[in-house]
C-alpha cells in the first residue's frame, strides 16, 4: 500500500542513520542546508559523504560538526568567498578520510549505480595521482581492443541521497526543472529524502510540460516542507545566495571557535523560525 | 603608455588563442576566461557557441552536470581552462594541495573536471594570473591532471597555452615543454624566469603580447561587461570599465 510521503523536517531528517553512505549535490543544485540543521541537531555520526560531484558550506558544516568519516568529491569549496575552512582544518590534523575524485568519476559512478551495473569504464585519469590514490580504482585492457588501458570506477550506491526541490506534489512527485543530477542520484540511492519550498495540488506528471523535469515517485521516500530550504545557498530561481551570510560563515570558521560561534547561532536561529 | 587594463590584455589575449573554435566551454569560478570566450565569439560573428558554467543564458544543458563531460567526450568542446594551486615545466596541474597528500600542508578544493578533461578538449588553456615561483614550480606536489601521456593512452586533448599576468606561453606537447610566446607591456623575460621555477624554451627575441585594439577594447567595456555581469556581477563591477557599446 502506498502511503502519503509527506513528513516534518525532524521526521525526514531522522530517516539519516549514523554512518549512512548520503549524496549530496553541488550548491547551485539545491541543497537541503534545513533538513542538514536537523541533522547537526540530531548529532549525526560517521557519514560517509559523496558530494555530486563537489561540495561547499553543506559539507564544510558536516564536517566541522564532527559527523562526517569520510568525504567523496571532486572538491570542496566556497566559490567566490573562498576556501571551505573546516574542510581545509580537517585535512590539515589529518581527522577526515577523502577519497579524492574528479568530477565525471562520481557522475559515472552513479550512472552505474542506476543501472545496476558492478563497475563503469571511465577515460581520463591514467597518469593522474587522483586515481593512484584512489585503492577501488583499476585500469584494465579495453577487452575490445588491444593497447588500450581504461579505469574502471566501482559504482555508488548512496544509502540515502538528500536535496531541497522548488515543489512537489502530494503523490511524492517532486520537480527538479533541468537539475538532472538530482534524478541520477535519486536513481542510485535506496532511498531519497526531499525537501521542498512547498507543495502544490494536482499530478505534475499530469502535466506534460512538467513531467520530463518532474522526479517520480516511486524514488522518493520522504518529503519534508522547508520554506527557505536551500538557505544561505540558491535555489534555481527561487531566491539568490545571501551573500551577506556565506561571507560570515567563511570568516567565522577560519578557527574552531568561530565555527562553534556559528553554529550555535545556526541551529538556534532555525529554532526560532520553525 | 598603455591605454588599456592588464585584465583587457589578457581577455583579449583569450579571445585570440580561441580563434577558430567551435564550441569553447568555460568552467566555475573563471570570470576572464569567460570574458575572452564570450569576445572571441562576438569576434567570430557569433560563429562560435560558448558554453558558460554558472550562466542561465549562456548554458544550454539539460541532462545535468554530467553533459560537458559526455560533450567532451564526443569531440563537442573544443576549448576549455584550466588552473592550478601549482603548474610544473611539463604541464602538470595540481589543484589539491602542497605538501604529502593526503595530509596537505594547504589544501586547496580539489581537481574538478581535470583529471578527464585534460585528456579529450583538443585545446586546454591554462590560466593563472600570478606568475611566482610558488605557482610555478620544478614538479607539482599532486598530478590532478598530467600535461602528456604515454602512446597508448586515450588522448587527444591538453595543454595548448599558458596565459599569467607576466605572459603567454605555447606547450610543445612533443618536447613537453613551455615556450614563451610572447612577454606582456611593462614586464620582461628576465621577470619571468625569475618567477618561474621550471625551464622553458626563450627564443632570443620575444615579442610584446599584442596590444588589444581599438574594436576590441570597445567590446570587452561594452557588450562583454555586459553579458560576463550576468554570471559575474562583481568581477564586472570591479575589474571591467565600462564604455559605450562598440561597432560589432
Amino acid at each position: 500500500m502506498q502511503t502519503e510521503p509527506i513528513v516534518t523536517l525532524e521526521a525526514l531528517a531522522a530517516a539519516v542513520p549514523d554512518g549512512a553512505l548520503l549524496a549530496v549535490p553541488k550548491d547551485s543544485s539545491g541543497v537541503a542546508m534545513a533538513a542538514t540543521r536537523e541533522l547537526v541537531r540530531r548529532g549525526v555520526r560517521g557519514l560517509h559523504i559523496v558530494c555530486v560531484p563537489t561540495g561547499g558550506i553543506q559539507a564544510d558544516i558536516l564536517i566541522g560538526a564532527g559527523a562526517v568519516e569520510t568525504i567523496e568529491t571532486s572538491a570542496v569549496t566556497m566559490g567566490e568567498f573562498g576556501p571551505a575552512p573546516r574542510f581545509t582544518a580537517a585535512v590539515r590534523d589529518a581527522s577526515l578520510r577523502v577519497m579524492d575524485a574528479t568530477c565525471p568519476a562520481v557522475y559515472a559512478a552513479l550512472q552505474a549505480g542506476e543501472k545496476g551495473i558492478p563497475f563503469i569504464p571511465l577515460r581520463g585519469l591514467i597518469g593522474s595521482d587522483v586515481l593512484r590514490h584512489r585503492g577501488d580504482w583499476k585500469v584494465v585492457d579495453n577487452p575490445f581492443d588491444q593497447n588500450d588501458p581504461i579505469a574502471l570506477l566501482p559504482a555508488i550506491r548512496p544509502h540515502v541521497s538528500l536535496f531541497h526541490a522548488p515543489f512537489a506534489d502530494r503523490y511524492g512527485n517532486v520537480f527538479v526543472g533541468r537539475n538532472r543530477d538530482l534524478m541520477t542520484m535519486a536513481h542510485a540511492s535506496a532511498q531519497t529524502l526531499v525537501t521542498v519550498e512547498e507543495l502544490v495540488d494536482g499530478n505534475l506528471l499530469a502535466d506534460p510540460a512538467r513531467a520530463g523535469s518532474t522526479l517520480p515517485a516511486i524514488y522518493v521516500s520522504r518529503i519534508a516542507v522547508a520554506k527557505n530550504g536551500a538557505w544561505p545557498l540558491a535555489l534555481g530561481e527561487n531566491y539568490p545566495d545571501d551573500e551577506a551570510m556565506l561571507s560570515r560563515y567563511v570568516s567565522l570558521a577560519r578557527t574552531a571557535d568561530g565555527f562553534r560561534t556559528f553554529l550555535d547561532d545556526w541551529l538556534q536561529q532555525q529554532r526560532v523560525a520553525t | 603608455m598603455t591605454d588599456y587594463s592588464p585584465t583587457e590584455l589578457l581577455i583579449a589575449t583569450i579571445a585570440r588563442l580561441l580563434q577558430g573554435c567551435r564550441h569553447v566551454a568555460v568552467g566555475a569560478s573563471s570570470p576572464v576566461p569567460g570574458s575572452g570566450a564570450l569576445l572571441a565569439r562576438l569576434q567570430s560573428g557569433d560563429a562560435m557557441r560558448v558554453t558558460v558554467l554558472g550562466s542561465l543564458k549562456n548554458n544550454f544543458f539539460t541532462s545535468g552536470g554530467v553533459e560537458l563531460f559526455d560533450l567532451a567526450a564526443q569531440g563537442r568542446i573544443d576549448a576549455f581552462f584550466l588552473g592550478g594551486g601549482q603548474i610544473d615545466g611539463e604541464a602538470n596541474i595540481n589543484l589539491v594541495g602542497t605538501g604529502t597528500y593526503p595530509a596537505s600542508k594547504v589544501r586547496w578544493p580539489g581537481s574538478f573536471g581535470s583529471a578527464y578533461l585534460y585528456f579529450l578538449v583538443p585545446r586546454v588553456i591554462l590560466f593563472r594570473e600570478e606568475h611566482t615561483r610558488r605557482v610555478m614550480v620544478p614538479k607539482v606536489d599532486f598530478v590532478s591532471a598530467p600535461g602528456t601521456s604515454a602512446p597508448n593512452v586515450h588522448r587527444r586533448g591538453g595543454p595548448h597555452a599558458l596565459l599569467t599576468n607576466l605572459g603567454l606561453f605555447s606547450f610543445d606537447r612533443e618536447k613537453s615543454r613551455f615556450r614563451l610566446e610572447s612577454v606582456h607591456a611593462g614586464h620582461s623575460v628576465e621577470e619571468i624566469r625569475d618567477n618561474t621555477g621550471f625551464e622553458f624554451e626563450c627564443p632570443d627575441k620575444v615579442p610584446p603580447t599584442p596590444a588589444p585594439d581599438a574594436a576590441t577594447l570597445a567590446a570587452i567595456r561594452g557588450e562583454i561587461r555586459a553579458e560576463i555581469a550576468e554570471t559575474y556581477p562583481r568581477f564586472a563591477e570591479q575589474r571591467l570599465v565600462s564604455g559605450a557599446a562598440s561597432k560589432y
